[in-house]
């Protein structure tokens, strides 16, 4: 790998532009992928930027179980993105429909559409694990980039619902206590 | 001046080599300035270069006909305009030779703005074609403030030669030029109480909103370069002269500087401004400003 490609990977890993797309969410995860963008979070630190535009992403972040008013727009917006790119399922649904799971207007869950690279649990995820995800996904992108191989969807642990990292479990989501950090 | 000063003028300083790691710096300090004022810690200072890397290696979209000639032109239009405009800016006092005037500056200053335009429409999306009418209007509001500020400024001091302003001490009439040429920059750099044409997320990206990789790299740099030829000119326009080579580039970099942290204060502190309060804001309030200024020059000129 020569200087050019190790430098295209660096900027890859090191700029990652969102396009945000609602696929029938609650706006639950809608709110905190905002979240991770204010002060409290500032996923610019990491180079983030929403972008207006699929066509200016790197990444496309999608929230919700699918509808079937979804499917369309949602292959339609994949396909607007162009390569190399990557796509974070955003909160449990777009993963596994979650309670909404055998409804009659859903045609989930998402990676039966479009390849997904990064599914980021909880219901909504903490802006944490948001931006981890995100992170994740700016490697994969830089990854597939310099080998142009397929990779493996990751599943991103499960970041302290609840709690946030404040108590005994570390930010693991064990302990499932409702405590708000101080 | 001889070819090789002229060559390096145009390549290296206040030409190429400076600007487009100027531009890279002057758009994070715009990003960093308005994340330290929103209580953020915003992007790393190698942001920009990394953007603009990213986008170089993204693939680009298939475009056909004369249509899809112009799109990609467009971009490489606005940057070698911009390029040009910052070439011209006389920080360094010259020998003689080529030195362009105030005019050639602005309309290389204009380039770009009508590039945008063009761009958006001939994109056919219709979210471009609003943003391309939206930017036409606001240039056409803000266009007749900042030339009659322009020439306030060149009739108070009888010449449009950029050399000789930069070198005659300032007068009064002067400042009330700058003044009209600052709250003109706002507009021209599409920043945030007239961010109208580009206004993200309620028009996706405006005139951008069709463009992807190496044509989007394009016009971030163009947009970069307009901020350096821009904050350049009120730079020159204000600095106090000196004949010493170091210090006048010093001197020029801590004026521009300056500019930029008060651009991104203003924007930082604003919300955007819908297209009615825009135009009336620029014709009813600053044109009168702006008239005031070159009535006096003028005025002054017949007396003297």
């Amino acid at each position: 790998m020569n200087l050019w490609n190790k430098l295209m990977c660096y900027s890859r890993r090191r700029s990652p532009w969102l396009f945000h797309m609602n696929g029938g969410s609650c706006n639950g995860c809608d709110i905190e992928l905002i979240a991770s963008l204010t002060p409290r979070y500032d996923a610019e630190q990491l180079g983030v930027r929403l972008e207006g535009s699929p066509r200016h992403a790197d990444i496309l972040c999608i929230t919700g179980p699918i509808t079937h008013n979804a499917v369309g727009a949602i292959k339609v917006v994949y396909d607007q993105v162009f390569g190399p790119k990557a796509v974070v399922a955003i909160g449990s649904c777009p993963a596994t429909t979650n309670v909404f799971i055998e409804s009659r207007t859903l045609d989930g869950p998402l990676n039966k559409h479009i390849p997904v690279d990064v599914f980021v649990p909880g219901c909504p995820p903490r802006p944490d694990a948001i931006i981890q995800g995100v992170a994740k996904a700016a490697e994969i992108l830089a990854e597939r980039a310099s080998k142009k191989l397929p990779v493996a969807p990751v599943v991103m642990p499960l970041v302290g619902e609840g709690c946030g990292g404040a108590c005994a479990c570390g930010g693991s989501g064990g302990c499932a206590t409702k405590e708000v950090q101080a | 001046m001889n070819m090789t000063t002229a060559l390096a003028r145009l390549l290296i300083f206040p030409g190429l080599l400076f600007a487009i790691p100027g531009a890279w710096f002057i758009l994070w300090v715009e990003r960093k300035a308005v994340a330290l004022m929103q209580g953020r810690i915003g992007p790393p200072f190698m942001q920009p270069f990394f953007d603009f890397i990213k986008l170089l290696g993204k693939d680009t979209p298939p475009r056909e006909g004369i249509g899809g000639m112009l799109m990609k032109a467009w971009p490489l239009i606005a940057v070698s305009a911009a390029a040009g405009a910052v070439g011209l800016l006389p920080v360094l006092p010259s020998s003689g030779g080529f030195e362009g005037d105030l005019i050639l500056l602005l309309a290389l200053l204009e380039v770009p703005s009508m590039c945008i335009i063009a761009a958006g429409f001939s994109s056919r999306s219709i979210f471009g074609e609003i943003g391309s009418a939206r930017e036409a209007v606001l240039s056409v509001s803000y266009n007749i403030v900042f030339l009659l500020a322009i020439l306030s400024i060149a009739a108070s001091q009888h010449t449009f030669s950029l050399e000789t302003l930069a070198q005659l001490p300032a007068s009064p009439l002067r400042w009330l030029g700058v003044l009209a040429l600052l709250i003109c920059l706002p507009a021209k750099l599409h920043l945030n109480p007239f961010s109208l044409p580009n206004a993200e997320q309620e028009i996706y990206s405006g005139p951008m909103t069709e463009y992807a990789g190496p044509e989007l790299a394009m016009w971030e740099l163009s947009h970069g370069l307009e901020w350096v030829a821009a904050t350049g000119l009120v730079a020159t326009l204000a600095a106090p002269h000196v004949t010493f080579g170091w210090l006048a580039i010093l001197i020029f970099v801590a004026f521009s500087f300056g500019i930029v942290l008060m651009l991104s204060a203003v924007a930082s502190a604003t919300a955007r401004l819908a297209i009615d309060t825009t135009v009336r804001f620029y014709w009813q309030v600053t044109l009168i400003f702006a008239v005031l200024a070159i009535s006096s020059a003028l005025f002054m000129r017949f007396r003297s």
